[in-house]
């Protein structure tokens, strides 16, 4: 069966692309655009996924009635629940705990260890995960944690930086929690045994963040996420702290306005669960996989935003629900790994961005949203994108520049990750540049708490991507490790309080969603509209097509 | 007359084959894969866990990640008239024509319970918790299996050497996919150990920075709760003046 010529991991007229590339980087190396002025900025802004016409709605029905919201959170947010009242036998709990943890990212994980801490015994915890444990956005991310520890730098800093990048909409008291924690934090993953980058004389390597004003991002080479989450997950396994993998939530529990357990779902059995809780935290992570505006994304598999949808139903208070993080330099070629993450570290390290004729067309580091419409302006109003054998287009990510800016071997050093995902599709990034082109990263906005984690509702606390308010309508890098960890510990110990202060558990009802339903039918929704999604489903069209239920 | 497209739209429409699954009409070249040794053709570019989708598998285990961070998607796969095993991440690995592969899922193995910070920092703690250390062969096939390319015999050697920065530093890009352990003759769980072994090495390695420890006690002793409770009270205005007069620490 026939195959495209690659040259050096590209097909031929790409590899003939690159020569251009390769004639200008010699006057480029030490030239950099201008960055934009705010007219500018505002103009080219007209093209971001999150500013263009026609992606977003109100929300029509539940607590943020009115609000708006991306089109395919709205549809999410308005649907019927996966089961039908009636269905479901309440009388006996399947398991019956102090606290319920749902999601095993950075907060959860982090949740279950400082309830732990507090004195609720390990058998009254219980950790339920979608996907394995630590399936999840946490393990994914490269750049770093923010934490203001260094002499000419505090947590009032950091505070202003995080602000203004969140356009002055953060929540001021919960993100007071997220700068003071954070030296906190990077101390108690260093008890851990968390390897972050250091100096030899044990100091922390520190680097700059987009939106900062000190360098304090703490980094474990482009592992970061990974580095967190095994050492904090490797900490619970050893507390032996039960957990359960493959059973999504797919519906709370409540009595009245009060969260009192959670169903289950065994994905594989098909069987579902009761879990009786006296305090319940969600930590479900983030969105990407709903492909918001058909963008490619970085997020893991299972980030479909369950947990918003799920907590909104019982009636938790969302905020920041009309704001969506795009990254700039998603790949976009090859195909194997379109939407992946090319970490803003390499732009902040001299790569530059460069369109068809070799030209550099935009101040590197412009903040997140004006850089990635700069990107989607080159390739679809000036047409100066390169076309990828799948019809997609991006602009180049000059990556060479790298080492010849900072010394041959940089790539090899600071990106191992990076550099090992290119390599695997025989493309060598240090030596010929890379496709980039916007992905969907981060969902701003969400459950709303307060600076313990505890929502609108008793019993229900949320930690991570999952909540809303901590950075506003914008998230600087660096800030999201950070607050899950930060609120996974506060939701930790605020719950192991509530449990303690000897709260009885209520009833387990579906009361809340027998309500919702009304509300959906009133509102005419469409029945086959079903959430949590759970999973997104990328199976080829043809076998779709052809697809019988006959067992 | 029909309406011209947004540029939103065009880039949907670009990206479909991600987003939304591959349409046949869209693919030119072709590989044939066995998926469990059940022949099926698969667009060629796609990698082992698109082309599986593809074929009409829906996943619910072997897919984490999808990016070669979570190490969920082992597989190991021979191709037709080969004979060497070989492993790989189906996220992260082009499909071939020829491959037959089937998916590890769930790697069975031991993970000790223990309490870092009441162990002594020298190697009996490996030895305490992973006894079968002792017998490696040194045949380096969790090495050939490693699909991030670690040298994972060389940190094992060094874990029985008591070399908590060779293993740390050999080890700290393991993704614990379990391929090594599954392919061990000694049966040792390699990338448990390693845990151990770094989170020994990232405690008891280096000197804690004495500014964090300071920062630590500040935050703790309350330096900031009054410049925050200042700040709490300040005005939109009065932000967007303290951000704008930021001063930025020098490259
Ligand atoms: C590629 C990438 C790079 C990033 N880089 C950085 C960075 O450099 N610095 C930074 O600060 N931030 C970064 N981020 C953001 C940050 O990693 C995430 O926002 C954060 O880790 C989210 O953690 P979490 O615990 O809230 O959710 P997750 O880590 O996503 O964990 C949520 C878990 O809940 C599970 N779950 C979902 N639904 C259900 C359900 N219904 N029932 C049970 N379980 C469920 C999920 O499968 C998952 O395991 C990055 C994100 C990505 C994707
Ligand atoms: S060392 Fe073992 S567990 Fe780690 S990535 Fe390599 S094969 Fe997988
Ligand atoms: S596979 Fe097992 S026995 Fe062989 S070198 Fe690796 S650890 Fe030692
Ligand atoms: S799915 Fe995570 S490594 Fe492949």
């Amino acid at each position: 069966m026939a195959e495209l010529k690659f040259i050096e991991g590209y097909p031929e007229y790409m590899y003939e692309l690159i020569k251009v590339v390769e004639q200008t980087r010699a006057k480029r190396k030490d030239y950099t655009p201008k960055a934009m002025t705010m007219e500018e900025r505002e103009d080219v802004l007209k093209v971001h996924p999150d500013y263009a016409e026609g992606g977003k709605r109100a929300i029509n029905i539940g607590v943020n009635k009115g609000d708006i919201a991306p089109n395919e959170v709205a549809d999410l947010l308005e649907a019927y629940p996966l089961i039908e009242e009636g269905e479901i036998d309440l009388r006996k709990p399947d398991y019956t705990t102090d606290i319920l943890i749902i999601g095993g990212g950075l907060a959860g994980t982090t949740a279950a260890i400082w309830a732990n801490d507090q004195g609720v015994p390990k058998e009254n915890i219980l950790l339920v995960n979608k996907l394995r444990h630590g399936d999840a956005n946490s393990i994914m991310a490269q750049g770093g944690t923010q934490a203001a520890d260094r002499e000419n730098d505090s947590p009032v800093i950091h505070f202003i930086d995080a602000l203004g990048g969140g356009h002055f909409t953060n929540k001021p008291d919960v993100l007071q929690t997220l700068v003071e924690d954070a030296p906190l934090i990077i101390d108690w993953l260093i008890d851990l045994g968390a390897m972050f980058d250091r100096e030899e004389n044990g100091d922390f390597v520190e680097i700059w963040g987009g939106g900062t004003c000190r360098k304090r991002m703490h980094a474990c080479r482009d592992y970061t996420g990974l580095e967190e989450l095994r050492v904090i997950r490797d900490e619970f396994k050893s507390r032996e702290i039960p957990s359960l993998e493959y059973e999504p939530v797919i519906e709370l529990l409540t009595d009245s306005d009060r969260v009192t357990g959670a169903l289950l779902w065994n994905f594989e059995t098909g069987e579902y669960k009761i879990v009786e809780a006296t305090a319940t935290i969600i930590a479900t992570g983030g969105f990407g996989r709903l492909h918001i505006r058909g963008f490619p994304t970085t997020n893991h598999y299972g980030a479909t935003c369950d947990g918003v949808v799920i907590a909104y139903r019982a009636g938790a208070r969302l905020r920041d629900t009309d704001t969506v993080q795009y990254h700039p330099t998603g790949a976009a070629y090859p195909q194997q790994i379109i939407g992946l993450l090319l970490t803003e570290k390499l732009r902040s390290m001299g790569a530059q961005p460069v369109n068809k004729d070799g030209e550099a067309f935009v101040f590197p580091l412009e903040p997140r949203d004006v850089e990635a419409s700069a990107f989607i302006r080159e390739c679809y109003v000036r047409d100066k994108g390169v076309v990828t054998p799948t019809g997609m287009r991006g602009v180049w990510l000059d990556t060479p520049l790298i080492d010849i800016k900072n010394g041959k071997g940089t790539v090899d050093k600071a990106f191992p990750g990076m550099k090992r995902m290119f390599a695997r599709f025989g493309i060598d990034m240090a030596k010929y540049p890379v496709l980039v082109f916007p992905t969907l990263h981060y969902q701003n906005g969400g459950v709303e708490t307060d600076p313990w984690g505890k929502t609108n509702l008793e019993g229900l606390w949320v930690a991570g991507e999952v909540s809303g308010g901590v950075h506003g309508k914008n998230r600087l890098m660096g800030n999201s490790t950070l607050d899950c960890i930060v609120f996974g510990r506060k939701a930790g110990i605020s719950t192991a309080e509530y449990v303690k202060s000897g709260k009885k558990r209520g009833k387990l009802t579906l009361e809340h969603m027998k309500k919702y339903v009304k509300l959906l039918k009133e509102a005419g929704i469409p029945k086959e509209r079903k959430a949590p999604i759970l999973l997104p489903d990328y199976r080829g069209k043809r076998v779709l097509a052809r697809m019988i239920d006959v067992f | 007359m029909k309406k011209q497209k947004s540029i939103m739209e065009i880039i949907a429409e670009a990206n479909k084959a991600v987003t939304t699954g591959i349409d046949e009409k869209d693919i030119e070249y072709w590989v044939m894969i066995y998926i469990m040794g059940r022949a099926y053709k698969v667009p060629a570019g796609l990698t082992i866990m698109q082309a599986m989708e593809y074929a009409g598998y829906r996943f619910i285990r072997s897919a984490g990640c999808r990016a070669g961070f979570c190490g969920a998607c082992a597989t190991v796969f021979r191709k037709i008239g080969d004979y060497k095993l070989q492993t790989a991440m189906a996220c992260q690995t082009k499909v071939e024509d020829g491959m037959y592969l089937v998916q590890i899922p769930f790697t069975p193995a031991e993970k000790a319970a223990y309490n870092i910070g009441k162990e002594p920092y020298d190697v009996s703690v490996l030895f305490k918790y992973y006894p079968e250390l002792a017998r490696c062969l040194s045949c380096n096939t969790c090495t050939k299996a490693c699909p991030q390319d670690l040298e994972v015999m060389d940190y094992v050697q060094a874990a029985i050497k008591g070399d908590f920065t060779a293993v740390a530093e050999g080890s700290f890009e393991c993704i614990q996919c379990g391929l090594c352990a599954i392919r061990c003759p000694a049966e040792i769980v390699q990338y448990n150990m390693a845990q151990l072994a770094r989170r020994m090495f990232g405690r008891y390695g280096s000197k804690r920075p004495e500014s964090l420890s300071k920062r630590v006690k500040e935050v703790k002793e309350g330096k900031y709760e009054k410049d925050f409770r200042k700040l709490l009270s300040a005005t939109m205005e009065e932000f967007k003046k303290l951000y704008a007069d930021r001063e930025r620490e020098k490259d």
